[in-house]
């Protein structure tokens, strides 16, 4: 199975401020990551080659640092992973950044399954995936919490719709968004990096795409316009329970039911 | 001996704490009698929830007169039954003592009360780019509680133990008598430390209500390495090799595959990697990437040179978590793998780590009995636990008592010591009196008798 992994280099931390002018968030200097839903994709990634064979490349857009995060994926266990990266694709919306994505795809070779993280821990819109498999004409398949089995070149996978899980069946080519905390992703290995050569990371810019019109990259391909970015309300609430035992079992149990979490 | 509680008693109680304050009876939830592994338990028969220093003093000065035992406890999550009140009396807790007080940024200090829990203290910390450097696995200990026993925790490889942050206590005496140990100073030399004195005291001193802690300036980059070995004979023998290289991890950990197993089962929640039989966790910290950077790589390489089979990179806070949530775990996880356990809580001399952990192999063997550990490879704190699984109560009791004998006696031989971070409370008392001997424990006793004459604070623990 040929497997293509989609990532993206997010801030290191989740303290990021934002420009009040230009609502854009402060990147500079701060240190930067692998979004943590792409580990999921990428720890379901290997295990599929472990499982069925096959290879896994991985992709991503942007800046030419985020050579780095194509590294780490190396580093997990990836064969190689490729950055586009042209000063065109900056500013790109979720309709944009799918396209780009759709276009580096298609010059990067035939994939028999791409696989996303649910969202990304900055953007937090979780559309890139679906949209991208729009753009490609393949099946998409969301919030997925495993791959079952690959037979007969198809794939029995389990995913929610949030109030029901349900099994599906599906030929590839296909795109899946897995969901988050579905396994827990392997750690870089420092014995591959000391391996690390310039060849395992290829950088493709607009230059190379098949569509050389401009107007569908970046912000003149966006069809949104962000007004205002700002960090979500935090909200912190305490509650105490008092009583014997078996009075704090029944409030807290009581209260988890009321809150939905049981 | 002591005097039982009263009505009268209880009415003066409730004069000074309030009437919700004081619990009797069946009130009292059964939790109290006993702390996580002490192997006692006795229910208190007054349980007292105090809020200020004064309050604890208007108790002792009651609890004096009227010559009743007092035992303190703070979230009861110790190991040796250091908070069980075993004579009954009143049971002072401290919990609700909970306020960060001051921060000192010119000083780097930060003043609490005793019932803050680690992780508070340890959050309020870093939020002010700070670090508490203390760091023991459990986080929802008491302040109060680490200072008692001088817990010491993962990062002691680099930043030592409990002992050296705290700059000055605010305690009471047994006779109710507020009087303040030390001060916020970088240096000390007036007099006898009694401050020393009662850190590690387990509460048998002095009644901590108030401590100065140092501070460190919170280091900006953290890295862990998960190296993973063959079997645990290289991963604890590489443990001297990477003391040697002269790079200071702030923790050196060792665990085995089996210990992790019990984990995940405990967590539900899977380790990023099980393949290997024996895995030496450490962390780096530092000021730039590329320092960290340098120290870790050095670190890699050496371990892959002696037998490593490769060296995992923990560097995000999603990795640290997955990684170092699971060994947070491991005594519960271990807890919950058998019928009942009793642990072993030696520290050997740093270069005999790998000697103690082949003779608790050997031990298992020939007892048929099955001891996982876990531990501070890097300072030698070693964390050994006998399980029962389906022994009888003879054959466990039997089985306890020549494992204990023969490992405090194998920690003796090899230089070591009783207790290094879980103190030694009611359980391990005859332990410490066979390794000290007559005079180190009359002494203690001379000490004990000078603050305490009535001996009414925490009796029958540590050295009587």
């Amino acid at each position: 199975m040929k497997i293509l992994v989609c990532v993206k280099q997010v801030p290191g931390s989740n303290n990021v401020e934002v420009d009040p002018v230009t609502g854009v968030l402060k990147r500079s200097g701060i240190a930067s990551k692998i979004n943590p839903y792409d580990l999921y994709a990428i720890e379901t990634a290997l295990s599929l080659t472990e499982r069925f064979g096959g290879t896994v490349e991985t992709l991503t857009m942007g800046p030419p640092q985020a050579k780095a995060v194509i590294q780490e994926t190396v580093c997990m266990g990836a064969q190689s992973g490729t950055v586009l990266t042209d000063r065109k694709f900056a500013g790109a919306d979720v309709l944009a950044t799918a396209y780009t994505l759709s276009q580096g795809v298609r010059k990067c070779g035939d994939y028999d399954l791409i696989l996303c993280g649910k969202q990304t821990t900055d953007g937090d819109t979780a559309q890139v995936g679906a949209e991208l498999s729009e753009y490609l004409g393949i099946p998409n398949i969301s919030n997925v919490l495993s791959v079952d089995d690959y037979q007969d070149g198809r794939l029995l996978l389990t995913a929610s719709l949030d109030d029901q899980i349900v099994t599906l069946e599906t030929a590839l080519p296909c795109l899946i968004s897995v969901d988050g905390d579905i396994n827990t992703p392997r750690l870089p290995s420092y014995k591959i990096r000391k391996t690390l050569t310039d060849d395992s990371v290829k950088f493709l810019t607009f230059a190379d795409f098949e569509d050389q019109n401009a107007d569908h990259y970046g912000l003149s391909g966006s069809a949104t316009q962000v007004e205002r970015i700002f960090p979500p309300e935090k909200l912190s609430q305490k509650q105490t329970v008092e009583g014997d035992a078996d009075t704090q079992a029944e409030a807290l149990y009581a209260l988890l039911l009321e809150k939905k979490m049981l | 001996m002591y005097n039982k509680i009263t009505a009268a008693d209880i009415a003066a109680l409730q004069a000074i704490v309030g009437t919700d304050e004081v619990l009797t009876g069946n009130a009292i939830n059964p939790d109290y009698a006993h702390d996580e592994l002490g192997g006692i338990s006795r229910m208190p028969e007054a349980l007292v929830r105090v809020r200020t220093t004064e309050e604890v003093s208007a108790i002792m000065r009651h609890a004096w007169e009227r010559n009743i035992p007092v035992t303190v406890r703070g979230s009861g999550t110790g190991l040796v039954g250091a908070a069980v009140p075993i004579e009954g009396g009143i049971l002072l807790e401290t919990t609700k003592m909970n306020k960060i007080l001051s921060l000192d940024p010119n000083n780097l200090t930060v003043t609490v009360q005793p019932g803050v829990l680690l992780m508070e203290l340890a959050a309020f910390a870093e939020e002010n780019d700070f670090l508490y450097p203390p760091d023991p696995g459990e986080k929802s200990a008491t302040i109060g509680g680490n200072i008692s026993t001088n817990a010491g925790g993962m990062r002691a490889v680099k930043y030592g133990v409990t002992r050296d942050y705290v700059r000055s206590l605010t305690v009471v005496l047994p006779n109710g008598e507020i009087q303040t140990f030390g001060a916020a100073v970088a240096k000390n030399s007036s007099g006898y430390s009694l401050k020393d004195l009662i850190i590690g005291s387990e509460g048998t001193l002095a009644i901590i209500c108030e401590a100065v802690l140092k501070l460190v300036p919170l280091p900006k980059v953290s890295v862990s390495l998960l190296v993973p070995f063959p079997d645990m004979k290289s991963a604890i023998e590489a443990v001297p090799e990477i003391i040697r290289s002269k790079v200071t991890p702030t923790a050196i950990e060792y665990m085995s595959r089996d210990t992790i197993l019990f984990s995940e089962s405990y967590l539900g929640k899977k380790f990023p990697d099980t393949k290997n039989d024996a895995y030496i966790l450490l962390t780096f910290d530092g000021n730039s990437d590329a320092q960290v950077d340098q120290d870790m790589s050095t670190v890699a390489e050496l371990c892959l040179k002696i037998g490593a089979l490769d060296a995992y990179i923990v560097d995000t806070e999603e990795r640290k978590k997955s990684v170092w949530s699971a060994r947070g775990a491991f005594l519960e996880a271990i807890k919950a793998s058998t019928t009942e356990m009793d642990e072993c809580d030696v520290v050997v001399p740093g270069n005999q780590v790998d000697t103690f952990i082949k003779f608790t192999h050997e031990l298992a063997d020939e007892m048929n009995v099955r001891i996982p550990s876990f531990g501070h490879a890097g300072d030698g704190n070693l964390h050994i636990y006998i399980c029962r699984d389906a022994l009888s109560e003879a054959d466990w009791q039997n089985t306890l008592s020549v494992c204990f004998d023969r490992m405090y006696a194998k920690a003796v031989e090899l230089g070591g010591l009783v207790s290094g971070e879980h103190g030694i409370g009611y359980a391990k008392k005859e332990f410490l009196k066979r390794q000290y001997g007559e005079t180190p424990i009359v002494l203690m006793q001379g000490i004990k008798k000078v603050f305490d004459p009535k001996n009414i604070l925490n009796p029958g623990k540590v050295c009587f």
